[in-house]
């Protein structure tokens, strides 16, 4: 039976006041302390609070897995798991001059298609804009995207990508792992896709667990051997 | 209005009520969080035959442009009792009640919200009561606490709520359809004990100076076992491990 990595805290409950933790989810009212979302409390010579849930916001330099879900005059509107649509300008995609009298935007990116992209500026008065300019960023044209929540995306790489890293080993995929919750899985087969989208899933679901990577890795392992993998 | 209901004793010799509860007791309480597959955060309140289900969206953009905040997240609540939830079939559009108590559900859930995290967006909670028996507007505070929490939305604190009231000259607590209709008074009350804020209260009828002391005393006292309650829900919810 899995333990907790720590003790569930939910918002009202008291925390050390030293406690670390991402600040936009702690509450400091003078001296006390509270988690403003549900999450685990995990104690030690220095206690920290990680969320359980949390609400992807954007900022430059991310890099993100965006689904494209309407098209302008001028550029795409993309979802990128977060409160804010993100914007792709059409010069940024075609890395030249657009003109709407002879392109059509639905030749290069349809309304469904999956992007890699990076943030290129978000301030919260504006929507973020995103860029696809980059060495490794553009359409997803293979593979599958999963999408969890973004606050299970530090569980999924692990500490120093130890997860991941034993996930790439076990399967022979290759997971690009966004911080916006969304994971682009490419395997050598459909087996092996099917069994680390399940792992990614338990991983998001048992993240508050302790020996998980064990049980990951033993999870995969077994699968293989049912499939004949 | 007052329904009048001649003869009716509401408290009995032994000073329990027409239902078997001391004054000072609850009905019974059940709590789920995550009954909506569909909605970022959902919860199911009951509390004895009132029955009560939240479900929140958001933070997402608003499809009315126009009603967004540049500083911070809009908090739109509906309130609304379903056809089936009264013993007289209720019409389904929104009644003059229903609009003034999603007022006054947003603004009882406002002051623990931390809105500013989110500019531009809206967070919409739907509280829809399923079975009407008293308190239904403080059962969709509880809920809609619930229901924020579950959804990952950062509050200061949890909120819960409970009617107070007075029937046959005793003040009591969680006064359900009949004492509402029969009593004297009804105090609604919501609170977040944990950063010290009542943030819903309303009086219809009439309390001296020390009733009311009691009453608020006699709320709050429920507000804070609600609270825990609404906690150990939400730390349950988690710490049940899949399969379970």
């Amino acid at each position: 039976m899995p333990r907790l990595r720590g003790r569930i805290v939910v918002p009202g409950d008291r925390l050390p006041p030293e406690v670390k933790g991402p600040e936009e989810y702690l509450v400091r009212i003078g001296d006390a302390v509270t988690p403003a979302v549900v999450g685990l409390l995990e104690s030690g010579s220095k206690p920290s609070f990680v969320p359980l849930t949390s609400i992807y916001i954007p900022s430059p330099g991310d890099v993100v897995i965006g689904l494209i879900e309407s098209q302008g005059v001028m550029n795409w509107f993309v979802d990128i798991n977060s409160p804010y649509q993100a914007v792709l300008n059409v010069q940024d995609f075609l890395k030249r001059q657009y003109n709407p009298a002879i392109d059509d935007l639905s030749r290069f990116l349809q309304i469904g298609d999956y992007i890699i992209a990076k943030v290129q500026s978000f301030d919260r008065t504006r929507n973020p804009v995103l860029t696809v300019s980059e060495e490794g960023l553009g359409r997803i044209v293979e593979g599958k995207v999963v999408e969890i929540s973004p606050a299970k995306v530090p569980r999924v790489i692990g500490r120093k990508g130890s997860m991941v890293n034993s996930l790439k080993e076990l399967t022979g995929c290759d997971f690009l792992v966004a911080v916006n919750g969304r994971i682009h899985v490419r395997c050598p087969n459909e087996d092996l896709e099917a069994i680390s989208i399940l792992a990614i899933k338990m991983i998001e679901r048992e993240a508050h667990t302790t020996g998980l990577t064990n049980r990951v890795k033993r999870f995969v392992e077994e699968e293989k051997k049912l499939r004949g993998v | 209005m007052t329904v009048k209901h001649a003869g009716l004793r509401l408290i009995d010799e032994k000073g329990l009520r027409h239902d078997g509860r001391r004054p000072d007791e609850l009905r019974p309480v059940a709590m789920r969080v995550g009954v909506l597959s569909n909605a970022d955060g959902s919860a199911l309140f009951e509390i004895g035959k009132t029955k009560v289900l939240a479900a929140v969206y958001g933070p997402r953009e608003p499809p009315q442009r126009h009603t967004m905040l540049p500083d911070r997240a809009v908090l739109r609540v509906r309130y609304h009792m379903a056809p089936f939830s009264t013993m007289d079939r209720k019409s389904p559009a929104p009644s003059r009640r229903e609009i003034e108590l999603s007022k006054v559900i947003r603004e009882a859930l406002e002051p623990v919200v931390i809105a500013e995290l989110y500019p531009r967006t809206a967070i919409d909670v739907f509280v829809e009561v399923l079975q009407a028996d008293g308190g239904t507007r403080t059962a969709g505070v509880t809920a809609a606490s619930l229901a924020l929490a579950d959804a990952g939305i950062p509050m200061k604190g949890l909120v819960a709520g409970v009617a107070v009231g007075k029937v046959d000259g005793v003040i009591v607590l969680d006064v359900d359809e009949l004492e509402d209709s029969a009593g004297e008074a009804d105090l609604p009350i919501a609170a977040a004990p944990d950063i010290g804020l009542i943030t819903l209260f309303q009086l219809n009828g009439v309390l001296s100076r020390q009733e009311l002391e009691e009453a608020v005393e006699m709320g709050l006292s429920a507000i804070r076992r609600l609270v825990d309650m609404e906690k150990e829900t939400l730390r349950s919810s988690v710490t049940v491990m899949p399969g379970e």
